[in-house]
């Protein structure tokens, strides 16, 4: 199955980027992120391949700044996914190598034609350390 | 079905006698079934004269626009099955998110730019946004998918009869891919390709005019060839010539290309007034 075209060019722009980017279909489920991201997440994509939501939302054990687990459903991804607006928030997640991180995260919606939603893309930074 | 080129040139019609072999009029193609019906894939330059060969007994005639730039609309308004009383046009092609295809292809069908508007056209004319999924069209199945080029453009897979023609005129397939071609999924286009018959695809430049030009929306030879063999298609006409390459150096390109890339199916540049029995 070819994914959607703009999908497609979100990949590639974002293989250009040297910010942390992560790609979503529109269930949520993990189709791509960039180096930059590698580096953050402390696992290469070639290795983890696709996730399923329910996979990649939890394999990071996000926390919210007082260390209480986020679930699934409060993730900017997931919220623009649900709601079609930009989500925006701070957070911290374990890295597959172990490391705690602070990430402040954006993720916008990409809605193609015909008000089609085709999935969302996220951006991260690294927060200040606490 | 078969198919036939009446327009093989991009961006520009080139006349003349050093392009000759390969044609001068901008794209059209047209795809007919056993039973006679007829698909004419974009407007170019080229529609005009296969307007002419419409015999009065048809009664529909569709016409797939795969984008709306000037070499693929620009022989619309001398298609002859538009001033056809009681004719059947069904003209396909993609709307911006903002804005009709009517209102679009409006924009060249109404003065300054041409005389006569789209209202006043004396055939029964009907206007179709794509893509919107598998059309049915008489003996035809018709797939339309946005692929990479400027504005809003589609790709089509025509099936009959169990034979497929893919039709990717303007198409850059590799914008943003460093390497190889990406598979399982990750190439534009790829999905109205696989195991095709023909694919009629883009090459209009070199690698040495792609290096200048990318991002333009046009595909080199080489892409073309590699296209084709990830999408396994049969058989690939290289498509939408530039204006640069008359028939002798277009005809050494291929040449070129074909000891290069010693490609596994058949290739071949358009010629006009080539047609193609699958
Ligand atoms: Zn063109
Ligand atoms: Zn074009």
């Amino acid at each position: 199955m070819q994914r959607e075209l703009e999908i497609i060019l979100t990949r590639q722009l974002a293989s250009y980027l040297a910010t942390p980017a992560f790609i979503v279909d529109p269930e949520g489920n993990l189709l791509f992120y960039n180096d930059p991201a590698e580096t953050l997440l402390g696992h290469r994509f070639d290795e983890t391949g696709e996730m399923l939501a329910r996979e990649w939302s939890t394999l990071f054990s996000p926390t919210d700044a007082n260390g209480a687990p986020l679930p699934p459903d409060e993730l900017p991804l997931l919220i623009a996914l649900r709601t079609r607006h930009p989500s925006h928030r701070e957070f911290w997640i374990t890295g597959l190598d172990g490391a705690r991180r602070h990430l402040v995260v954006t993720a916008l919606p990409l809605v193609g034609q015909a008000g089609r939603v085709l999935g969302a893309m996220a951006l991260f930074w690294e927060g200040e350390a606490r | 079905m078969k198919v036939a080129l009446w327009g093989t040139r991009g961006s520009l019609p080139t006349p003349g006698p050093e392009t000759a072999r390969y044609g001068g009029n901008t794209v059209a193609v047209e795809v007919r079934a056993d039973d006679n019906s007829v698909l004419v894939l974009d407007a170019g330059t080229g529609i005009r004269n296969l307007g002419r060969t419409i015999p009065g007994t048809t009664r529909r005639v569709d016409v797939l626009l795969s984008h709306l730039h000037m070499d693929h609309i620009q022989g619309l308004g001398f298609f002859a099955p538009l001033y056809v009383p009681d004719m059947e046009v069904h003209i396909w092609g993609p709307p911006s998110p903002a804005e009709s295809l009517r209102s679009r292809l409006g924009r060249y069908m109404s003065p300054p730019l041409f005389p006569v508007r789209l209202r006043d056209l004396p055939c029964r004319l009907t206007l179709h946004e794509v893509p919107v999924g598998d059309v049915h069209i008489g003996p035809f199945t018709v797939d339309a998918s946005l692929v990479c080029h400027p504005g809003p453009t589609v790709g089509y897979r025509i099936t009959a009869g169990g034979r497929a023609l893919t039709y990717l005129p303007d198409h850059e397939p590799a914008l943003g891919v460093r390497g190889p071609l990406l598979r399982d999924g990750w190439t534009s286009g790829g999905s109205l390709a696989e195991d095709t018959d023909l694919l009629i695809h883009d090459g209009q430049y070199t690698d040495a005019q792609y290096e200048e030009r990318v991002g333009w929306g046009h595909s080199t030879f080489d892409r073309a060839v590699e296209f084709a063999r990830i999408t396994r298609a049969r058989k690939l006409v290289v498509f939408h010539h530039d204006p640069d390459h008359d028939d002798v150096t277009l005809a050494r390109l291929m040449n070129e290309l074909v000891a290069r890339s010693r490609p596994s199916m058949p290739v071949s540049a358009g010629r006009e007034g080539e047609v193609f029995t699958l």
